[in-house]
């Protein structure tokens, strides 16, 4: 089996079609073999449907499990003495979570993974980092959800930070001048969920008139759009509506899930969401799971060759999206570039920032 | 008290207010005049252009027909059964006619009927309801004043108001809705009919099977037992009991998902949610139960789940529309453990009726209220869930 830390040799989107096609395969039917024979919920699965390990063509072919099993089940590749960190998505009271269990290995290589998509955006160095959130959100660990990991998950690339909402969810005006004082003329990080920053960034920046510099800036957030579209708010006037009140000028979504953290897929210049060369995305047909042609909606099947303590590495999301092409988009990046279009109806309300939007609803 | 009227819908009244209908007077079962409404209410239906389209509407237009009403007036042939009053009715959501039957069966029993349509946007509700105002217009009948169709999103304050007012309150569609429900309180002498949470199965009996040549027909029976309704009614079966030798089995099984298939590729557009919800429950099934195995060669239309035991939950593991669960036998007396207080509705593709009801009456079984052949296990009857609707929702005067 190959080992995870030559895959992390490899520049993010450096892998042609082809060249990945055949990795993914032989990369993920060892994965598909380990989880086969260290969780017994998995086995039990591939064995209903007739699937044979042993005998994978591509690594289209592996069974998918939704991503709502890790809801019910406590699905897991390693023994209860390795489990060093559980992860929950987020949920509101009533919903059940998922939870996502993780060994020493997973969790660092989650770390390692989610540096090298993010520094490819950001540089290696680190950098003075705003939490467009609040710091309650980390005191409490114990319901340490899906919005605190991925602020956790992202402060790694900080050298000094602050975030921008004190307790009570009010924007530290004050806070926030002193620190662009103090880093004057530095490349700013700033992270954050997407409702979030609209809601208590954007919309106290206008409701105030206070108008920080942040031209040396640089967002990335995430979350999903959910509660935006339904306030009509697109993807493209976010972009300009932030950079009119604050003058940040690159602005990168990303689309994830707690169920593979670490495999994010980055927003390119060019508004398209891309696979890197640890992740792919597939677009089933809900008739028959079959893979829908490129430009054609369908569910997101996610694949990532991370998730070795659970068996995570193919899961159908429920989410609709839609591939426009592979190694072709003019940013430059190999891999596939895709974009989301939302929950499937009826499911219920998943992802980070959209579970506080349902609540304040 | 007083109902905010921006809160409810009439879909259709007789009279302006609803709390007067509550004055009319009551009237004998099978009084001539509803027979009579009923009966042009059949015609109607019969003759309508937009009726064509729904052969639920045409189905109950068939059930409201002069000689099927005739024929079950006469099982009711007592001379002092008369309404109770006024009968307030909880019609389902899911199921778009249903509402048309409660009301019919509650104007035969001789009652005021207010009916609560389901909220969703079933065409099936405003037909009715335009031919129903059709005819009340006639001056001929005064019928019309006996009923309203409202609809209103769940709240507890009118459920409140017409629960206050009932004699009979029914309700439909499971036990969630009979929780909420009855939150709200009735009079102490009003009678109550409750539908709750209830599953069903088919008997397919192999060897018979494999003699069939109607596949059509079967295929079309099959469809309206389960995709008409998203397999969400509850006397839509969730689990296939195969009776035969394991050979027998095979090949009837083949022949008749085949003869689905065929049927339904082009009838139903599966929802990716329901797509992804089959695949949940088949993949619980799975991990919950030994030995199972998950058969997806039809595609995502049929979700075929084949158990090698079967228990009380069983029934669990599957999901509307359409997935099965499949279990296969030599006797009939595996079925047993899931004949539970929740099993209503044993249907069978060519087995014999009198056969499965011996076998209920022997073995002293608590659930199983209807025995019917494949494709009418959605035909309304006055006798429902073990209960007879004329007789729940009317009274018998003692004469000496």
């Amino acid at each position: 089996m190959m080992e995870y830390r030559e895959i992390l040799e490899i520049p993010p989107y450096s892998m042609d079609k082809k060249e990945k096609e055949l990795y993914l395969t032989t990369y993920l039917s060892d994965l598909t073999k380990y989880h086969y024979v260290n969780c017994r919920e998995y086995q039990k699965i591939l064995d209903a449907v007739g699937f044979d390990v042993e005998e994978i063509d591509t690594y289209r072919n592996i069974p998918f499990l939704p991503v709502r099993l890790f809801k019910e089940y406590d699905l897991k590749s390693i023994s209860e003495e390795e489990i060093r960190k559980t992860m929950t998505s987020s949920g509101t009271s009533g919903q059940k979570v998922s939870r996502i269990y993780l060994d020493k290995e997973t969790a660092a290589n989650q770390t390692k993974t989610l540096t090298k998509i993010v520094s490819s955006y950001i540089g290696k160095q680190r950098l003075p980092m705003i939490i467009l959130d609040t710091s309650a959100l980390l005191k409490d660990r114990a319901a340490f959800s899906a919005r605190g990991a991925g602020i956790l998950g992202f402060s790694i690339f900080a050298r000094d930070k602050l975030y921008a909402l004190n307790e009570a969810m009010e924007l530290d005006i004050e806070g926030i001048k002193q620190f662009l004082e103090e880093h004057k003329g530095e490349k700013i990080f700033l992270f954050g969920f997407t409702f979030m920053i609209w809601q208590y960034f954007y919309q106290e920046l206008i409701r105030t008139g206070f108008r920080p510099d942040l031209s040396n800036g640089i967002l990335i957030h995430g979350g999903g759009w959910k509660k935006l579209l339904s306030e009509a708010v697109s993807p493209e006037q976010f972009k300009e509506e932030l950079k009119s009140v604050c003058g940040i000028k690159q602005v990168y979504d990303y689309y994830g899930m707690v169920e593979q953290t670490g495999t994010i897929y980055m927003e390119c210049e060019c508004g398209y969401l891309h696979t890197s060369v640890f992740s792919d995305v597939i677009i089933r047909r809900a008739s028959d799971f079959s893979i829908a042609e490129e430009g054609e909606e369908g569910l997101i099947e996610v694949v990532s060759v991370l998730p070795k303590s659970y068996p995570g590495h193919v899961l159908l999301t429920e989410d609709c999206g839609v591939i426009f092409g592979e190694d072709t988009c003019s940013c430059g990046r190999k891999g596939k570039y895709f974009k989301v279009k939302g929950r499937i109806k009826n499911a219920e309300i998943r992802g980070c920032s959209d579970t506080y939007a349902a609540k304040f609803s | 008290m007083q109902l905010n009227s921006h809160d409810i819908k009439i879909v259709y009244s007789g009279m302006e207010n609803l709390e007067r209908m509550k004055r009319l007077p009551v009237r004998k079962v099978f009084d001539e005049e509803v027979c009579c409404f009923l009966h042009e209410l059949s015609s109607a239906i019969r003759m309508d252009k937009e009726c064509r389209d729904y052969p639920d509407l045409i189905t109950f237009g068939f059930f409201c027909r002069k000689a099927n009403i005739e024929r079950l007036k006469n099982e009711y042939a007592e001379e002092y059964r008369i309404g109770r009053g006024f009968s307030f009715h909880i019609a389902p959501s899911n199921v778009p006619i249903n509402f048309a039957y409660t009301l019919a069966a509650g104007l035969l029993a001789g009652n005021i009927c207010v009916v609560r349509a389901s909220t969703k946007d079933f065409k099936q509700t405003e037909i009715i309801c335009r031919l129903i105002k059709q005819i009340a217009d006639r001056q001929a009948f005064s019928t019309g004043k006996y009923i309203a169709i409202i609809q209103y999103k769940h709240k507890k304050e009118i459920t409140d108001f017409f629960s206050a007012l009932s004699d009979i309150r029914v309700i439909w569609g499971g036990d969630s809705t009979v929780e909420e429900i009855q939150k709200s309180k009735i009079p102490p002498r009003c009678m109550e009919v409750v539908f709750a949470d209830r599953y069903s199965a088919c008997v397919m009996d192999a060897k018979q099977i494999l003699k069939m040549k109607n596949w059509k027909e079967i295929a079309q029976n099959f469809y309206n037992d389960t995709y008409l309704y998203d397999q969400n009614a509850c006397s839509s079966p969730h689990l296939l009991y195969w009776l035969g030798t394991k050979e027998e089995i095979e090949q009837a099984k083949r022949l008749f998902w085949d003869a689905i298939d065929e049927q339904i590729k082009s009838k139903y557009r599966i929802e990716p949610v329901i797509a992804v919800d089959k695949l949940t429950m088949a993949y619980r099934a799975a991990i919950e139960k030994s030995d199972v195995r998950i058969q997806t060669e039809y595609a995502n239309l049929i979700y075929r789940i084949e158990l090698t035991e079967l228990d009380a939950d069983s029934l669990n593991f599957s999901c509307p529309g359409g997935s099965y669960l499949e279990y296969s036998s030599e006797e009939i007396s595996g079925l047993k453990v899931i004949a539970t207080k929740k099993f209503q509705t044993l249907s069978y593709l060519g087995s014999n009726p009198k056969d499965l009801a011996d076998w209920v009456i022997e073995e002293g079984i608590l659930g199983v209220d209807r025995i019917v052949p494949m494709g009418k296990t959605a035909d309304f009857s006055l006798l429902w869930d073990g209960y007879d609707l004329i007789k729940e929702m009317s009274r018998k005067i003692v004469v000496q």
